[in-house]
């Protein structure tokens, strides 16, 4: 599924949708990826709006965007995260790496 | 204890499917009435042991994965996970978080969703000849009375 990007130098956006699992990720990465190594953003903005549904390699997918970020000297942030998403993340403690706002708060 | 209802789906490993099994998991256990939370805990937990057969136990291969689901008078829902492919050689290794044969990327964490998602997880591993996971959860919502 294609990731819709909205990229600029201060804050690149990438909306996600759908479901996020080991099948999808791999597409998912390779986009986000190639946004920011082309723009080098000074923030990135996971917004996950349009996500029904995610399991552990959604969590791979943040920390590895988590680490292209501090790399780059940038920073990450996580939007838009429904319940089910939330308790995933929680698990993994990505809550103490980025800031992340849940949907409808 | 005899399931009440039972299923069983066959699947090839690959990662196509994992959407699949979650989705038909869900659905049959869908009859129970569980909440919202309660079927989101189960495709989860599902598809973290789908994608370990695919990932782990037919790393670089094709095989099957056999699923099971039973429905207990009980409310419980058992659901058994079992592939064909290379074994764990150390099973309390492979479920400690953040551990991941496959560090790219998986962030170790498959196993710690499913015993936090469901009441509980037992796992039987033999090398060289396949795992099985068996992930129990109790529909508590609706209880009839």
């Amino acid at each position: 599924m294609p990731v819709k990007i909205e990229k600029n130098k201060n804050l690149t956006t990438a909306f996600l949708s759908g479901e996020i699992d080991h099948h999808s990720s791999v597409f998912i990465r390779e986009q986000i990826d190639e946004a920011v190594n082309c723009i080098a953003p000074k923030e990135l903005c996971l917004d996950f709006m349009g996500v029904s549904f995610m399991d552990s390699s959604g969590i791979g997918l943040v920390m590895g965007r988590y680490k292209l970020m501090h790399a780059m000297g940038g920073r990450l942030r996580v939007r838009g995260v429904n319940r089910s998403t939330m308790k995933v993340m929680k698990l993994a403690g990505l809550d103490l790496l980025a800031k992340i706002d849940c949907k409808g708060e | 204890m005899k399931a009440i209802n039972e299923m069983k789906l066959t699947l090839e490993s690959h990662s196509v499917n994992e959407s699949f099994s979650r989705v038909a998991v869900s659905a049959f256990v869908a009859g129970l009435d569980p909440t919202i939370e309660e079927i989101s805990d189960i495709k989860t937990a599902v598809s973290e042991a789908v994608t370990n057969c695919i990932v782990h136990a037919y790393k670089n291969t094709v095989g099957r994965i056999y699923i099971w689901v039973g429905i207990f008078a009980d409310q419980t829902v058992k659901i058994r996970i079992r592939d064909r492919g290379c074994g764990i050689a150390d099973i309390h290794k492979a479920m400690t978080p953040l551990f991941s044969s496959e560090p790219e990327e998986r962030a170790g964490l498959g196993f710690a969703v499913m015993q936090s998602f469901c009441d509980k997880i037992t796992v039987r591993s033999t090398l060289g000849k396949g795992t099985t996971v068996t992930l129990i959860k109790k529909i508590e919502s609706k209880e009839r009375c």
